[in-house]
Order: C-alpha cells, then structure tokens, then sequence
C-alpha cells in the first residue's frame, strides 16, 4: 500500500509541477497577479509529494519490503539499518528519486528566500524550475519507476554493491546531487532574465548567493568522492580522471567561471550574454553529466545497469531543455547593451582571462571525456583516454590561472596600473621564488615541477596575506565576501601544496609478506605481524596486523582488512591509514599467497590530506561569502518600513 | 549570427551523443579473432579421475567456449540462455570456470542446470589471461581448425545468439 501511494504522489507532483511550470510563467508574461501568485504555493505543494515519495520508499527499505523491486536490488536483511537508509540512493532510480527531491529543497528554499524580488521575477525562476522538475517527474514516472513491485515478493534482497557499503556513500551523492541541481537556480535565473528582458545588475546580484552555494556543494561532494576512491579502493589514489568524475569536475570549472563573471555582471554591467551563457553551460553540463552516467555510452567504474529508454530519455530531455534555452540565448542576447568599458590592466580583464581558462580547461575535460564516444560514432575504432592526457592538458592551462589569482583582487576596476601593482606584491615575488628554490631542496630532491607548485602555492599565500594588511592598515572591516573570497583563494594554495608534495615525494611499495617481514617507505618501517579472519555484520574479513614504526620506535599497529561479502564473490580492500597533517601512511592488503603470505601495499603520502583540507577551505570560503550582508540588506530594509 | 554559435555546438554535440547511444562502449574487437585459440592444459571441474581438458580434443568440431564463474551475477543472466541451447544440440558447449571455488562451481551447475559439455577449471585464471578475458561472463565460437571465429564480451542473449552465434556455427558446421 505505502508505495502506491508514494507512486501515486510522484503523479500528483508531475501534475503540479507542470501546473508551477506554465501558469506563473505565462501569468508573469501576461501581468496576471493571479497565476503568478501561483507559483510560491504550487511549490510547497510539490515539495510536500516529493519528500512524501521519497519517505514512502525510505520506509520500504527501512522495513526490508521486498516487494518492491527496487529494494529487492539494492538492500537485504544483514545491512545494516544506516546502510539500507543509505541504499535508498544508492541505485539509478533512487538516485533520481533523491535528485528530484534536492530540486524541489532548492525550489523550495528560493521560494522562501526570495521575499525581496518582485513577485513577476520569482515567478518566472520558480517556473522555469518547475519544467525542469517536470522533465524529471516524467523521467522516473516513464523509465524509472522505484515503487515497481515484485510479485511474488522476493524473500531476501540482492544488497548494496560492496564497494559502495561505506560512509562514503552517505554523504557523496547527496553532496554532488545538491551542487549539480544547485545550478538549476542559477539556470532559472538566467533563462528567466533573458524572458523578461532585464539582464542587469539586480539579476546578477540575485543570482550571486545562489550559485556559491550550489558550488559549495559541489565542491563538497567533489572532495568526499575524491577522499571516499582514495581511502576505499585502495590504490591510494585520490583523482582517476573517470568519466563520472570528470562529469561532475566540469560542472564545477564552468560554475567556477559562472561565480566571478557574475561578479563582474554585478559591479559594472559588463559581461551579460557571457554570463547568461555560463549559467546555462553550468546546468547543462550537469544535464549531461547525469546523461553520461546514466546512459552507459561511456565505460566506468561507476557502472550502473543501463535501459536503452533510459538514454534516448535523457538525450532528449536534454535537446529540449538546453538547445531550447540556447535558441532562447541566440534570440534574446543580441538585443542586450555592452555595459561599461575597460581598459588592457584592469580587474575586468583579470577576470575575463579567469573565465576563458576556466572554460577551455572545461572544454579540454569535456573533449578527453567524449573523444572516445566520438571516435566510436565516427566509426574510427575504439579507444579510451586516460589520465595522461589529462595531466598533460590540465596542468598547463591552468598554471597561468593560478599565477593570476594573486592579481585579481588588488587590480582596480576600469583601469589599473600594472607597475603599481607588481610594487605591491613585490615581496610576495621574492617569498615565492625563494620558496621555489629552496623547499624543495630542503625536503630532499629538487624537481622543476615541485619548484613551481611550491611557488605558485606561496605566491597565492604571500600576495594574498599582504593584501589583506593592506586593506585592514587602510582601515574599515572588509566584508564578509571579501573574506570568502581570499579563503577561497586561499584553498586553492593548500590544495596546490597537496597536490604538489603527493605528486613529488609519494613512495610506495608493492610486496609479498610473511609474518614477521619488514618493509620500509618513506622512513617509516612496516612489520607485517599477521592476518586473522574476523567475522563483520554482513561480511567476513581477513584482518593484518601491521606494526608501524619510525627510526626503531614503535608508532602503533594498523589494521588493514580484506572484506568478503556474503552477498558477492568481490573482496573489497579496507586501507588501513594513519593520517596526519603532514603525511599520511597508508597499507593495504592484496591477495593471499602461499604459506600464509600475503602482498601488500604500503605508501607514503606526504601532504595528502592538504588536498581535501584546500577543498574544504574553497567551500568555507564560500560559505562565508553568501553570509554577507549585502545579500539580506533589502530584507531588512523590508523590516524597517514595516 | 554569433550568438547562434552555441546552439551549433550543441547539435553537433547532440548528434554525436546520439549515435553513441547505439553503440556499446563493453564490445571490444578481440585481437584474437581469426587466429588459433590458444592451447592449455586443465582439469575437469569434476575433478573426478584426473581428467583434463585441452582444446585440441574438440579438434574438427565448431564448439563454443563460455567463460564463467559462480559468483558473477551477468552469469546467472545468460544461463537459461545457453541451458536451451544445450537442448537443441546445435553445437556443444565448453565452459571455463574462471577464478573460482571448485565447490560453489559445482554447486552452481546442480542447482542452475549443466549446458556444458564438460568444464575446465581455471583456478587462478592463468588460461584467462591467455584468451583476453576482460570481464565475466564471455563467449568464443571456434571453429573445426581450432580458430577463433567470434568473441561476445558479455551475457549470452536470445537476440545474440539468433542473430549472430547460430549463424555463423551453421555457417562454420557447412
């Protein structure tokens, strides 16, 4: 019964949302108050089906309903309660479903949060969402269906991918779904813009807190992917360049490009078609991110079973929700004004040139990701590109991006001096070029490519800190998104040294051991003391005691495990790691050998951690910027006449 | 005009993407088509009197060679598939039990119905490697000289085996 009536609520949603998707649109195109004032209660209306659909199938994994089929795939009776909560998105149709839910929580929270903007353009934004959540609702009700049963009712289910049994899981895909339908808001307010003909400041500065926000998200669920591959595959790894990766990074370089030119929209009017543009490229690229993975046309770890249906769906979807607001762009955008004018040295130029890195390192991705599906469609061969092409790519463009960082914030608007600003950040050039040349020997070996992360790290750190003296000694608190923004920057030198120091000095080896063996990396001594089965929850594990030590003392034993299901012949490896702020020492087990031996894995990792503390900074950077109070002032002044 | 550019790009990219919905990313050419299956030497997943299993005992037959194992679920898919086919007698079918447990493989074949002609055991995969394996369950046709005439990375489908394997067996069986 339950899940017929969470089916049932998905129809009502669609109905609703198809009623919030024509009506407030048409009504704000028509000046009719009464259709626009529809679309703040049809919203609480979807939300309310939505989150009661997506409870209804929570309970049936909850009290282990077999007869739902989707459960019947995804959970069993020996997971444990979190783990079958978990796995309510842990397949493709729950994942839409949660998807769908995070879209209507975004809807929901503009709806509430956007008492300041006139009526006609909520109504506009919270229609434009409303198609889009429409598009979806008929996606799930069509291909998707979660509520399907299975009768008879299968008595035990076929459980959760081992390798996705893992707190990882929890919090990832919710992270990433935020971030990618974040970027519906700001889509929303650029589609409704270019309806309305007011492509201004006002819209900029609208849509401003909304994309940080989406792209906190997505920073977030980014960096939980990257730890989660790193500390559970056990490869050590922490970035493959897999295809569902890159789906969700480029997203995030595009969204990256959408924040600072709507900073430029905002100031000084310029840049409008160019931002518009980026906030429909950022959503339609998370449109095509959710086509790639859930279509099957590209090969990947994250191999999830795939219906034809399901891919022609999406492609569609996707032709009509993109190639519908470009042909909307191709004839809207002419009819816009250039805004102010700028010379060669100023902080427009800065960021334009942000914004064109960003996207050609976008396209660069999105190119290596596609290529083999082109080279496949052109009937060349097959292939696959790998993560040599990207490094070889990536890196050098945005070397320069990261040289720039430092400049943008103290470059004037309009027009800047250049001698003036290299007087400024002169001692930043010396700290960075000393730091260059001398930490990387100071740390071992000296390699070119050490040197210039070293100093691109310190060069963003040593600018940004004089920066800020300066600003603080001219007197008045800067505000909070002046914070926000050298936080970000900030992360970007953390993540830089991770990164840096991983790629320079990691040492790893791969070898058989017996108990009571010894292997040394990195100073760091392993002594492999044995491996004992345990039984676990829902699995069995074969766990090695293995004795650190540094320099003849002690440090404490790891424990790395080898886990079997019961559910699955597939041994998933548990990396054992002890992590520090300064390197990480990480040991895995490989296979049994013979006489007890086993091979294994042990690395040395100075820094790692660097990687995702930089990724936390860029988000906390964020977080601070959308709390400034430039964003809430019109609400107060609201208040204030009340 | 320019700013019709991206909705250009975009079609482009949509037709692309069409045509790539048709195509499989999973069929990889074998390199070893059109050439002599390679040899080896294994035991019998019976185990019963040291019997052993090479190909050249199939020598002037057409046969297929299906790669399985008890624990991979794509296997479960295809095997009602090859059970019907075993019945018809169309053309006999080798299984290799691919980096499994003697015992959950001869279970497996209790429980699901035995296709196979007979079974080789590959215990640690070493024959795998041999033959390209690159993903659980795959499927060779041979043919009465010992070449390999078609390799199906994947499930044994009905569509697959009426549209291509049956085919090509008579084709070779001529």
């Amino acid at each position: 019964m339950i899940p017929e009536l969470g089916h049932y609520a998905l129809i009502l949603a669609l109905l609703v949302s198809l009623v919030q998707g024509i009506l407030p649109l048409v009504g704000s195109h028509r000046n009719n108050a009464a259709w626009i004032g529809l679309a703040r209660p049809s919203v609480l209306a979807l939300w309310l089906l939505v989150a009661f659909a997506f409870g209804c199938l929570t309970y049936a994994f909850i009290v282990n309903d077999f007869s739902v089929l989707y459960a019947a795939q995804q959970s069993n009776t020996q997971l444990p309660l979190v783990y079958r909560i978990a796995a309510v998105w842990g397949g493709h149709e729950g994942s839409l479903l949660l998807w769908l839910l995070m879209l209507a929580s975004w809807m929901l929270a503009v709806a509430l949060f956007s008492r300041q903007l006139p009526d006609a353009m909520v109504a506009r934004v919270l229609g434009v969402l409303g198609l889009v959540g429409a598009g979806f609702l008929l996606f799930i009700l069509t291909t998707s269906n979660p509520f399907e049963r299975l009768l008879p009712a299968a008595e035990e289910g076929r459980s959760l991918n081992p390798l996705l049994q893992d707190p990882g899981l929890i919090f990832h895909p919710p992270m990433l779904y935020m971030g990618y339908v974040g970027f519906s808001v700001a889509f929303a307010f650029a589609i409704a813009a270019l309806l309305s003909g007011r492509l201004d400041a006002a819209w900029a500065r609208w849509s401003r807190p909304w994309t940080t926000a989406a792209w906190i998200f997505l920073t977030l669920g980014i960096a939980l992917g990257s730890w989660w591959a790193y500390y559970e595959l056990g490869w050590g790894g922490w970035w493959f360049w897999d295809p569902v990766e890159n789906a969700s990074f480029i997203p995030w370089l595009v969204g990256t490009a959408l924040i600072h030119s709507l900073a430029v929209t905002e100031k000084r009017g310029c840049f409008k078609n160019w931002t518009v543009l980026l906030a429909i490229g950022a959503f339609s690229l998370s449109l095509l991110g959710t086509f790639l993975v859930r279509s099957g046309v590209l090969t990947s770890v994250h191999a999830f079973a795939t219906d034809p249906r399901r891919g022609i769906f999406i492609l569609g979807f996707l032709a009509v929700v993109v190639g519908g607001s470009l042909t909307l762009f191709a004839w809207r955008a002419p009819k816009t004004g250039l805004g102010g004018a700028f010379s060669l040295v100023s902080r427009e130029t800065l960021l334009l040139l942000n914004n064109v890195i960003l996207v050609v390192a976008a396209g660069s991705v999105l190119l290596g990701t596609l290529y083999p599906l082109i080279i496949d469609a052109l009937g060349l061969g097959k292939l696959s590109v790998g993560a040599p092409y990207f490094n070889s790519v990536f890196a050098p463009i945005m070397a320069p991006l990261l040289l720039l960082i430092a400049f943008g914030p103290i470059a004037r608007w309009k027009q800047s001096q250049p001698l003036d600003m290299f007087k400024r950040l002169r001692p930043a050039f010396v700290a960075a070029l000393l730091a260059g040349a001398i930490l990387p020997w100071l740390m071992g070996s000296w390699s070119p490519l050490v040197a210039l992360g070293l100093l691109i790290a310190t060069w963003i750190v040593a600018a940004t800190a004089l920066q800020i003296l300066e600003r603080l000694k001219a007197g008045a608190m800067p505000p909070r998104a002046y914070w926000g923004m050298h936080l970000a920057h900030l992360g970007i030198a953390v993540f830089v040294v991770g990164v840096t120091m991983v790629k320079g000095y990691e040492a790893e080896k791969d070898v058989r051991m017996a108990p009571g063996d010894t292997v040394g990396v990195g100073g760091y001594t392993f002594r492999l003391l044995g491996v004992h089965a345990v039984p676990g929850p829902n699995y069995s594990a074969m766990i090695g005691d293995v004795e650190l030590s540094q320099a003849g003392k002690v440090l404490k034993t790891l424990h790395p495990e080898k886990r079997t299901y019961a559910t699955s012949a597939m041994p998933m490896t548990e990396a054992a790691i002890d992590a520090g702020l300064l390197r990480d020492v990480y040991v895995s087990l490989g296979e049994p050998l013979q006489d007890g031996a086993w091979s294994v894995r042990v690395y040395y990792k100075p820094f790692v951690d660097w990687i995702w503390g930089g990724c936390l900074l860029m988000a906390f950077g964020g977080l601070v910027a959308i709390s400034d109070r430039r964003y809430r002032i019109k609400k107060l002044r609201r208040g204030e006449v009340k | 005009m320019r700013f019709l550019a991206p909705l250009g790009l975009f079609l482009v990219l949509v037709v692309f993407l069409a045509i790539g919905l048709k195509k499989d990313p999973h069929e990889i050419p074998s390199p070893l088509v059109g050439k002599p299956a390679p040899q080896f030497q294994l035991p019998q997943l019976t185990g019963a009197d040291g019997a052993t299993f090479t190909p050249k005992d199939m020598q002037g037959k057409v046969w297929l060679f299906n790669v399985w194992a008890s624990w991979c679920s794509s296997c479960r898919e295809e095997h009602a598939v090859l059970v019907g086919l075993a019945k018809t007698n169309a053309v006999p079918i080798v299984g290799l039990d691919y980096k499994d447990q003697r015992a959950d493989g001869l279970q497996w074949l209790n429980r699901l119905g035995n296709p196979y002609t007979l079974t080789a055991f590959d215990a640690d995969g070493r024959v795998g490697i041999d033959y390209g394996v690159y993903g659980v369950p795959e499927t060779y046709v041979i043919d009465k000289g010992g070449v390999i005439r078609y390799k199906l990375i994947g499930p044994v489908t009905t569509d697959a085996l009426e549209k291509k394997i049956l085919p090509l067996v008579k084709e070779l069986q001529k």
